[in-house]
């Protein structure tokens, strides 16, 4: 374990400014993917109006019943 | 279908087409780029000649920028899913679940492992298990798609379930019925496929631009030759499952293969349309050009006198063929769904006779269900227009291709790829078309099933949550903020380490 660990920080470590530029975007892209889009934009729809699969799937029901 | 808001569904179609075509120029390139790295890495570790390690290194980089930039951006699509798409999703339960699922776990992981091992590992593990890293992580970024072609190819043939009227869930009951039917095996063949010739034009593309500045000469003709052979391989199979899908889309999806042909009137030894224009005539003089006869019967059923049906034919009915008009199927889908909402009721107030007398009228009808939900029987016609110059555009980039891997493979086995600059100026833009043919490929799949998320079960339309549209469509132009600003950042890094060239390579992502 130990060797993979220092694999793995020798290989950040050693990285090119080009490699640290790319790495810096893809922070980036996630912060803004997980914690900006999906937090603030993206709630999901179900589990934000109901608590119970029940009530989920008692909803559904009634948009497929009524539409 | 006259209570849900046609602006809330065309916004939200709007926005998971951007987001999944925005995807899927990251995708292919992944897929492609991915083998021909693991090859030349295999050249290298069975020769040690440095110049191979050397065109191994630089390839390697170019495909983690891309790599880089594309991670992730598919998450979105999930989010979608759970947002918009609220329905759907609940209506599919774990059918679209399990795969997704086994693709994050498996997959996922195989590639993230690897690809460190792959871009850390020079000199610091052994140059065999170097070696494998690199195929693990293009076997892993191939496997990712393979699980969600299989959810996309349930949407358009579902198979292997059974909808559960207690929990409103689609139930998954044979998994193998689902990961292996024909429709997810030739999905997946010619979506890879198609992508390892994106990644050979790509590699062709820049090789070429050398050529033409005379810079990097050695490196640029190998790696047009790996990339030749490699993109001749996947054109030649893309045709063959190219084939075998469209043989699949007349026996499971017989409206797509109508739009993608523009044939509106049925016929036995059905010509294939090969190439001109389509007027807006509903019947078979809507289309100008070249006929191949009897080809699209031999395409569709393998059979020169079978009869293919048109558009026509599958909104009205034709007795004779035994294909039910739009209107009748209609009828049986609203039989369906009262049939589902008289089973809830008659369960609840304890009534057993009725409810199981409802289930059956429910499960008989259910292959129909998503006809319920239309009041007129053209809305089952996708966009023919659109359709079908994609199908066309995308065939006659298709055969470009193999041509062209032709030309170029000749060219290199005979030591002539510097000599014709009209051949290295087709090859540098011919990453553009493996594109578009790529892009265009997704939106005959996903138009020309239209107007489905499952094919006759679930309408789009129904398929929706109920949200403010502008919340939508603020979402859309958010994401078509991100992804510019993402595909710049990519054109401009590539063409950065590009322009600098393999002599400057070697560096790890």
């Amino acid at each position: 374990m130990k060797k993979v660990f220092y694999f793995y920080i020798d290989g950040f470590k050693n990285m090119s400014r080009h490699s640290v530029r790319l790495w810096i975007i893809i922070l980036v892209k996630l912060f803004i993917i997980l914690f900006v889009l999906r937090i603030f934009f993206f709630p999901d729809f179900l589990n934000s109006k109901f608590e119970t699969d029940k009530e989920k799937g008692d909803y559904v029901f009634e948009q497929l019943i009524n539409n | 279908m006259d209570h849900f808001d046609i602006s809330l569904v065309d916004w939200s179609r709007a926005q998971f087409a951007l987001t999944a075509m925005y995807h899927w120029i990251f995708v292919p390139l992944t897929l492609g780029l991915s083998f021909i790295v693991a090859f030349m890495h295999t050249i290298y570790y069975r020769t040690r000649d440095e110049k191979w390690k050397k065109m191994t290194k630089f390839w390697m980089k170019l495909f983690g920028i891309n790599f880089a930039i594309g991670v992730a951006t598919g998450i979105i699509l999930e989010f979608e899913f759970g947002t918009n798409w609220s329905n759907y999703s609940w209506f599919v339960g774990d059918i679209f679940g399990a795969p997704l699922a086994i693709e994050g776990i498996l997959a996922f992981f195989l590639e993230s492992t690897f690809i460190a091992v792959m871009f850390f590992g020079w000199d610091r593990v052994s140059e065999k298990f170097h070696m494998v890293s690199s195929w693990l992580v293009a076997f892993g970024s191939n496997l990712s798609a393979l699980w969600i072609l299989i959810a996309n190819a349930w949407m358009q043939n579902p198979v292997g379930m059974k909808f559960n009227p207690d929990t409103v869930r689609n139930e998954m009951v044979d998994f193998f019925e689902i990961a292996l039917s024909p429709t997810a095996v030739f999905k997946f063949l010619h979506t890879v496929s198609q992508a390892y010739i994106v990644g050979a034009l790509f590699v062709v593309a820049v090789s070429a631009w050398y050529i033409l500045k005379n810079r990097h000469l050695l490196f640029a003709k190998k790696s047009i030759l790996i990339a030749s052979v490699f993109g001749l391989l996947a054109s030649l199979f893309v045709a063959f499952t190219g084939d075998s899908s469209a043989y699949d889309v007349a026996q499971t999806q017989p409206m797509k293969l109508a739009a993608m042909e523009g044939l509106y009137d049925g016929e036995e030894k059905a010509d294939l349309n090969a190439l001109g224009f389509l007027n807006n005539e509903k019947n078979n003089s809507n289309f100008k050009g070249v006929r191949l006869p009897g080809l699209l019967s031999v395409l569709a059923f393998k059979d020169v006198n079978a009869f293919v049906p048109g558009i026509n034919d599958l909104v009205n009915g034709n007795a004779e063929q035994g294909i039910l008009p739009a209107e009748t199927r209609m009828k049986k889908g609203k039989i369906s769904i009262q049939a589902l909402a008289d089973y809830k009721k008659a369960k609840n107030e304890g009534n057993e006779e009725m409810t199981s007398l409802k289930l059956k009228e429910f499960e008989e009808n259910y292959s129909h269900f998503g006809y319920g939900y239309f009041e007129n029987k053209e809305d089952i016609v996708p966009n023919v227009h659109l359709t079908f110059y994609s199908f066309h555009i995308m065939v006659g980039l298709g055969l470009f291709f193999i041509l062209l891997f032709a030309w170029l493979l000749y060219a290199s086995l005979k030591d002539k790829i510097g000599k014709s600059k009209l051949l290295l100026r087709i090859s540098v833009w011919s990453f553009l078309f493996g594109l578009i043919a790529s892009e265009l490929g997704w939106v005959v799949a996903e138009v020309g099933r239209q107007p489905w998320t499952i094919q006759n079960i679930l309408p789009v339309g129904v398929s929706t949550s109920h949200l403010s549209v502008g919340s939508v469509q603020t979402t859309f132009f958010i994401f078509l903020a991100l992804f510019t600003i993402l595909l710049i950042a990519e054109v401009k890094i590539l063409i950065t380490q590009i322009k600098k060239g393999p002599e400057e390579g070697g560096s790890h992502v």
